[in-house]
């Protein structure tokens, strides 16, 4: 028909619900707009069309937070009247949506105030403890905005927002500003009367005003350059704070002795700008999380059920071996256990990417992190939470440690030679000028110092990379920090996932082989297709759209088998090839449903994997530059089609655990290769971890995805090598502006070994080099940004 | 002449009045989310328009 929901916006078919002279898709999406229109809140409607979103009813989904403990972990404050909480809500999209969430309190008068935080997608309320932090989750269930609470909500770190780089940055821009301005009359001094009498207190300002800067805002580079000496490395913070002290103590002594107005305008605004290139690299994306584990994907508590046979939520820390557990539809099985009662059907997509749901009876053992869907079950753990398969897996050490100390990046290779060159150019002219005119030794090798000191070096990386962050986060590629855009360009070696990362974690490919279906038996098909809820069913009944639904006369599903319908004296068998009565193929793995009308063979539909668009492609394309390589969990039933479809030469692995996968990649790299590891789930973990750049796909971004160090939206697997493309000419950006800066101290250089380092020429030199690289390297990389689109 | 000497101290006093102001406003998180303001300040005219009856009755007062 061609009307969308007016809550939502999907598209109404056949069972759309006509209320108050507007369409809804669904009961939710009414009652939603029910609730919301009966308490004033129409506006909703208005800012943005159909903003909302289809709630899910899951009964007992938030029961344990009827246990006090967990309420207590999760409030950040309650004084037994009035309670705060930070809730994360992952579906706010819009508007409209920080408009009803910070309009709680006009659905619930217990709710005092609520104030949204886009950017991170959390709502901080006020409300009172009589209204219970249940009452007030399941309130914002009903209208669509159901917080997520996961396991990492357990140890909340109190709101430690840093935010010394701000302040930093205010302190040294506040000096810099001032001191410039008492700094000019100088410049321009010709012995008048009027400033030589004014100059010592000028000069005692600005003194007075670069003390904070040297001493708390330039703090960070004299630990870092500490940490460094001390580690026998000399990076970029050797040669900046060097130059930080000389410009400091060389200013004091100008000024006390009288002999000059020192150059205190050229060390605040070295640090203004220094400061401001960190934080323009520091900025990235709140929204999303890089260092996800298990704790995101599962839940704070569960329902046990004690001694008694009584239901009680609890922690799932409490969890211990012998506890029997309910899991409810939808919900995660938080430890290792052993199926005691209800038909099992486990989702298991976020530990192995499989999406297809595994049956499970009476007596089966189940892995932590499956998802149940249908009846609820009753388990018994066998393991605590901590012990668990999944659980296990961030024990091991690639975990611990951090890769970005593994890597020396570009900035801070050259920094090493820079340094030892600059310290062999001040002593040579030190020990000449000595020859020559020793009163100027000194003077001279401060200068060098001074000029040397490489702003424009450090401010290089910063601008390259914080761009390049920004270009590739507006293309739907999100990374975790500007040093993976280093890390990218040198990679020889990328190695993917299949389920859920090459192939489209929706539906397969189906193809038929046999006789043709007239359309009788097509019709009659599809009839008996459309009573069962197996995934298979639902998938061909999509496919065979062509044909009309007939009335049935019986219809029976047997499990694990097939379906049976019946109709105008046809009867029509659709599943297993023992059910409809064929010879199996005992090799092949595919998955098949085999399809007999009256007891004779019609054909069979095959069911392939779906690959993402553009993957054969994108294939061909790295295949010029790159070692490529498939690591699947699953069996290599899809093997032959792959290679088809794949440049030869591709590397692949099918039937590998976790474990196997970042072996995989620690191998390579023992070898000397860099890897990327692109992949999608919890499996891929691991690997993601130990390999150089480690790249999630995601569907949706807002979703969890495994920690790693970038997130790619899954459509634009295909301009990977685009990315990639661009990282390379991100690090030769830096390179001509390395050049660039190179080129600007020599000139300085130049004056500073000739002994006509002024204050007025340094003051000049800093400020135009740091701007000529910065724009440079702004219009280089926004020159790459647009070859991307 | 010493006049120089009060309108030096008077300016450094109103900048580093603005300068207290800077950090108060960094203290208080006004930089943590530069984005949801600038959506909420659009909501207000049309919400009192809508709700003034409403909202008295509703609302106590705080």
């Amino acid at each position: 028909m061609g009307q969308s929901c007016y809550h939502c916006g999907l598209d109404c078919d056949a069972d759309r619900i006509v209320f108050q002279e507007k369409v809804f898709c669904c009961a939710g999406c009414k009652t939603v707009y029910e609730i919301l229109s009966g308490n004033g809140l129409e506006g909703y409607y208005k800012l943005e069309k159909t903003p909302g979103i289809s709630p899910e009813q899951k009964a007992g989904k938030y029961d344990f937070l009827d246990n006090a403990d967990l309420q207590q972990r999760l409030l950040e404050f309650d004084d037994g009247e009035w309670a705060v909480v930070n809730l994360y809500i992952p579906q706010m999209h819009c508007s409209s949506c920080i408009w009803v969430l910070e309009n709680l309190h006009k659905l619930d008068d217990r709710v005092r105030s609520s104030q949204v935080n886009f950017p991170r997608k959390t709502a901080r309320i006020t409300f009172r403890s009589a209204l219970g932090l249940k009452a007030l989750v399941l309130l914002m269930a009903t209208i669509g905005y159901a917080p997520h609470i996961s396991l990492e909500d357990y140890d909340k770190k109190e709101g430690a927002v840093n935010r010394s780089l701000i302040y930093k940055l205010g302190v040294a821009g506040f000096a810099f500003g001032n001191v410039m301005l008492l700094s000019f009359p100088e410049y321009f001094e010709m012995d008048e009367y009027w400033l030589n009498q004014y100059k010592p207190f000028f000069r005692l300002i600005m003194f007075v005003m670069s003390l904070p800067v040297v001493f708390y805002a330039a703090s960070d580079y004299f630990r870092s350059a500490w940490k460094g000496l001390r580690a026998g490395i000399l990076n970029i913070d050797v040669p900046i704070a060097l130059g930080i002290a000389v410009l400091f103590l060389r200013s004091t002594w100008e000024i006390m002795t009288d002999t000059g107005q020192g150059f205190f305008d050229s060390l605040t605004g070295l640090l203004f700008f220094l400061l401001l290139g960190r934080y323009f690299q520091q900025r990235t994306y709140d929204f999303l999380s890089f260092e996800r584990d298990y704790k995101s994907y599962f839940p704070i508590g569960i329902t046990r059920i004690n001694t008694s046979g009584k239901e009680e939520p609890v922690d799932i820390y409490k969890i211990k071996e012998g506890d029997r557990l309910l899991i409810r539809n939808e919900e995660i099985i938080p430890a290792d256990a052993i199926l005691l009662r209800g038909k099992a059907r486990i989702d298991y997509s976020f530990v192995t990417g499989e999406s297809d749901p595994v049956t499970k009876i009476s007596g089966d053992s189940l892995f932590a992190g499956g998802k149940q869907l249908g009846e609820a079950i009753e388990v018994q753990a066998v393991k605590n939470v901590s012990q668990s398969y999944l659980t296990q897996l961030w024990s091991n050490e690639v975990f611990q440690n951090d890769k970005s100390t593994r890597f020396r990046d570009l900035t801070n290779s050259v920094s090493k030679y820079f340094t030892i060159i600059i310290l062999l150019i001040a002593l040579i002219s030190g020990v000449v000028w000595f020859m020559l005119d020793a009163s100027k030794a000194i003077p001279v090798i401060t200068a060098i110092l001074i000029v040397a000191c490489p702003c424009a070096l450090a401010l290089s990386a910063p601008f390259t990379l914080g761009n390049m962050l920004r270009i590739f986060g507006r293309n739907k590629f999100y990374l975790k920090d500007a040093q993976v855009i280093e890390r990218m360009a040198g990679l020889n070696t990328v190695v993917f996932d299949k389920t859920g990362t090459i192939t489209s974690g929706l539906g397969n490919e189906i193809t038929y082989s046999g006789e043709d279906l007239g359309e009788e038996e097509g019709g009659l098909l599809r009839s008996a297709l459309r009573n069962s809820n197996h995934p298979l069913s639902r998938q061909l009944y999509e496919l065979l759209d062509a044909y009309d639904i007939k009335p049935l006369e019986s219809f029976k599903e047997y499990a694990g088998k097939g379906v049976e319908a019946q109709s105008d004296g046809a009867l029509v068998r659709a599943g297993s090839s023992s059910f409809v009565g064929v010879e199996q193929d005992a090799l092949s793995l595919k998955t098949v449903v085999h399809v007999g009308v009256n007891n004779t063979y019609k054909g069979a539909y095959t069911f392939y994997n779906k690959y993402r668009k553009g993957i054969a492609s994108l294939f061909k394309r790295l295949k010029r530059n790159y070692e490529l390589v498939i690591l699947s969990g699953d069996n290599d039933s899809e093997k032959g089609n792959l290679e088809k479809l794949l440049p030869a030469g591709t590397g692949m692995f099918f039937n590998q655990k976790p474990d196997d996968k970042l072996e995989y990649v620690r191998f390579h790299q023992q070898e000397g290769a860099g890897v990327m590891m692109v992949g999608d789930g919890l499996n891929d973990a691991g690997a993601l971890q130990q390999s150089d750049v480690g790249v999630a796909i995601a569907e949706n971004v807002n979703v969890f995805s495994p920690a790693c160090d970038a997130i790619l939206d899954a459509s634009k697997i295909q301009e990977l090598d685009r990315y990639l493309w661009a990282s390379l000419k991100a690090v030769t950006i830096i390179k001509y502006s390395f050049i660039l800066s190179f080129l600007y101290n020599i000139i300085g250089l130049f004056f500073a070994v000739t002994g006509q380092l002024s204050p007025v020429v340094a003051a000049i030199l800093m400020p135009i080099s740091s701007l000529t690289v910065v724009g440079f390297t702004t219009l280089a990389t926004g020159w790459v940004g647009k070859r991307l689109k | 002449m010493s006049v120089i000497y009060i309108l030096i101290t008077v300016s450094l006093v109103v900048a580093v009045v603005f300068f207290i102001a800077f950090v108060t406003a960094v203290k208080s998180g006004q930089f943590d989310d530069s984005y949801t303001p600038s959506v909420r300040m659009l909501f207000e005219d049309e919400l009192v328009e809508k709700d003034a009856s409403e909202n008295e009755k509703s609302e106590p007062s705080k």
